[in-house]
């Protein structure tokens, strides 16, 4: 079954098509290699029959002529998206048992096209992490080792996404980025992530973090199938107010166009203290490669970038306590049983919420009280306009941005780490892009000389998600990355 | 600005989380951590700049004000941990 694993999502759907291969086949393949890596614990549901009975319905539309953009390709779903009938609890305490009646619109878009759902996929606490070591089901796995085959995070906070799509468990997957959560954990397990403009795709049926910077976007092994699953998974949608109706673009066209005469930036306050300098050294490659295949590299300032991490952990945490509120034991997770409707609040949240959980309610609660309203949300307000205003500036003179993903390679899991803030620090490259409500795409660059995978990350304009799939495309042709984890299905260790 | 265990239990009663007194303290250090950190903001100067709060640049659209869905009780409570006579079940409020 490892030949059908080997096949990336277009090359899986020619082969579909020439009926070289069953959607039942490849789909069987998928769920034998997700419990043969469930040491990753990279699933929290597999979905296995569910998975075979939408598998043989795609069969069937195969034969009939009718098969969707996605038709048979076995995708992961981050247990952030409400998945009707299917657990979902944004991997928290507070929603074990909640079973939705209802369907994400992404989910809905992407079963609608012929996907099919594997199962629910591991990640931070509502999100709320770098690393997926904040779930209530424990840890994900990266299928990456160093030397020292210590267990390696897979990054967050969409970890069992990157997880899963690295070990091959899942052919694509979903993700969810409020500060990095796709390209941070795509960048640590040497994937390829897409978080889309700020209203390309519905935030309709996810479990809400914050809702300003929260969107949906696409996990894949190739740039192309990225294209592929993104085109499925964007529509407009009346449900959520914020979704938009500007017509998405040919984003498969994209991939192969090249970079010849594009302008790319590199802002130069991306260059950090203490940055890993096999991060530097990629950095300035991946400038090389685009500027060998016609693209120019122009110096840009983004200045107000070192206040992007502190504005965003006053407003991620502010939308994050207004929308946790909802858990209240009343309609729906985990009720602890009180005297009174207070003192059952009180319990539940506190036996339902984990601690980085209660800690981001506790600052976003603070930040919004009397007094300090003006001091702490009203300020960070005001500095997001300058750091949007920064990229408006750049992408006056520039097509896109070309940066490091992650200021480092996946850390080991269980790192001590005592303050909160250094934990932070992950997301410094890419929590501007939430802020500035803009498209970012991690792709994968090369690797650490201790075998781990790095990053680059591309920025683009509002809603011109095709460049990014333009200069990604490049990278990917040009960086050869065809190194495959140790851990995954069908590998050696 | 920091914060003292005395508010700290104010926010968490805000939050309706229960802390327990033993976790005040340490809480209040964890708080101060980030809060401290994100004073960082204070250096800014943003006299003229006014708040963002929505990126898209688009006005909220407004739909016909009809009814698209509904008589779903069976779904509403379907996820309640306890529902009686078509409701939700909550402690005693009213004496």
């Amino acid at each position: 079954m490892a030949d059908l694993l080997d096949l990336n999502a277009v090359e899986a759907r020619e082969a579909l098509d020439k009926k070289a291969i069953s959607a039942v086949e490849l789909v069987t393949a998928y769920v034998g290699a997700a419990e043969a890596t469930s040491a990753l614990n990279n699933y929290v549901v597999l979905t296995a029959d569910h998975a075979l009975a939408m598998a043989a319905d795609a069969d069937k539309r195969i034969a009939g002529g009718t098969a969707g953009l996605l038709e048979g390709l076995p995708i992961g779903v981050k247990d952030l998206f409400c998945t009707k009938g299917v657990s979902s609890t944004a991997c928290s305490n507070i929603l074990k048992g909640f079973t939705p009646p209802y369907e994400s619109t992404v989910t809905a878009n992407l079963w609608a096209a012929g996907g099919v759902m594997l199962g629910k996929l591991n990640c931070d606490e509502f999100a709320m992490g770098s690393g997926n070591e904040t779930s209530a089901f424990g840890p994900a796995i990266n299928p990456w080792q160093g030397n020292d085959k210590t267990n390696l995070v897979p990054g967050g906070s969409s970890g069992g996404s990157a997880s899963a799509v690295a070990a091959r468990s899942a052919l694509m997957a979903t993700g969810t980025d409020t500060g990095g959560s796709i390209r941070q954990p795509a960048a640590f397990c040497g994937v390829v992530g897409l978080k889309p403009t700020y209203g390309r795709c519905s935030r309709w049926g996810i479990i809400a973090f914050a809702s300003s910077l929260d969107q949906a976007g696409p996990f894949t092994r190739t740039v192309a199938d990225n294209a592929l699953m993104m085109t499925a998974m964007a529509s407009h949608d009346a449900k959520d107010s914020t979704s938009t109706q500007t017509p998405l673009q040919d984003l498969m066209g994209a991939v192969g166009a090249g970079v010849k005469g594009m302008k790319i930036g590199v802002p130069r306050e991306y260059v950090m203290d203490g940055m890993d300098n096999e991060v530097v050294r990629l950095w300035e490659q991946g400038q090389a490669w685009l500027k060998d295949a016609g693209a120019e590299l122009v110096d840009v300032s983004l200045p107000h970038t070192k206040y992007a991490l502190p504005t965003y952990y006053i407003i991620a945490p502010a939308e994050a306590s207004s929308n946790l509120a909802r858990y209240d034991g009343v309609r729906y997770g985990m009720r602890v049983e009180a005297e009174t409707l207070d003192g059952m609040y009180e319990a539940t949240r506190a036996a339902g919420f984990g601690d980085e959980v209660q800690r981001r309610i506790m600052i976003g609660t603070y930040v919004l009280s009397a007094g300090y309203y003006d001091a702490y949300y009203l300020k960070a307000q005001k500095v997001r306009r300058l750091i949007k205003q920064d990229f408006d500036t750049a992408f006056e003179k520039v097509d896109a941005l070309l940066t490091p993903a992650t200021p480092s390679a996946a850390f080991p899991v269980g790192r001590k780490i005592d303050d909160p803030v250094t934990n932070y620090l992950n997301d410094v490259f890419t929590v501007p892009a939430n802020l500035a409500g803009l498209p970012g795409i991690a792709v994968p660059g090369g690797l650490t000389s201790d075998g781990l995978p790095l990053g680059l990350q591309v920025l683009g304009r509002p809603f011109d998600e095709a460049s990014l799939y333009r200069v990604a495309g490049v990278i990917e042709a040009v960086a050869g990355f065809t190194q495959t984890p140790a851990r995954m299905a069908g590998g050696t260790a | 600005m920091s914060v003292d265990k005395t508010t700290v239990a104010k926010i968490a009663r805000l939050a309706r989380i229960n802390v327990p007194d033993k976790r005040l303290e340490p809480l209040a250090a964890e708080l101060n951590g980030i809060l401290n950190w994100i004073a960082e903001l204070d250096e800014v100067n943003t006299e003229t700049v006014q708040p963002l709060a929505s990126v898209t640049g688009h006005a909220l659209p407004m739909r016909d004000d009809v009814v698209t869905d509904g008589d779903r009780l069976n779904d509403v409570l379907s996820n309640a941990p306890e529902g009686a006579s078509g409701f939700f079940v909550v402690p005693k409020v009213v004496e």
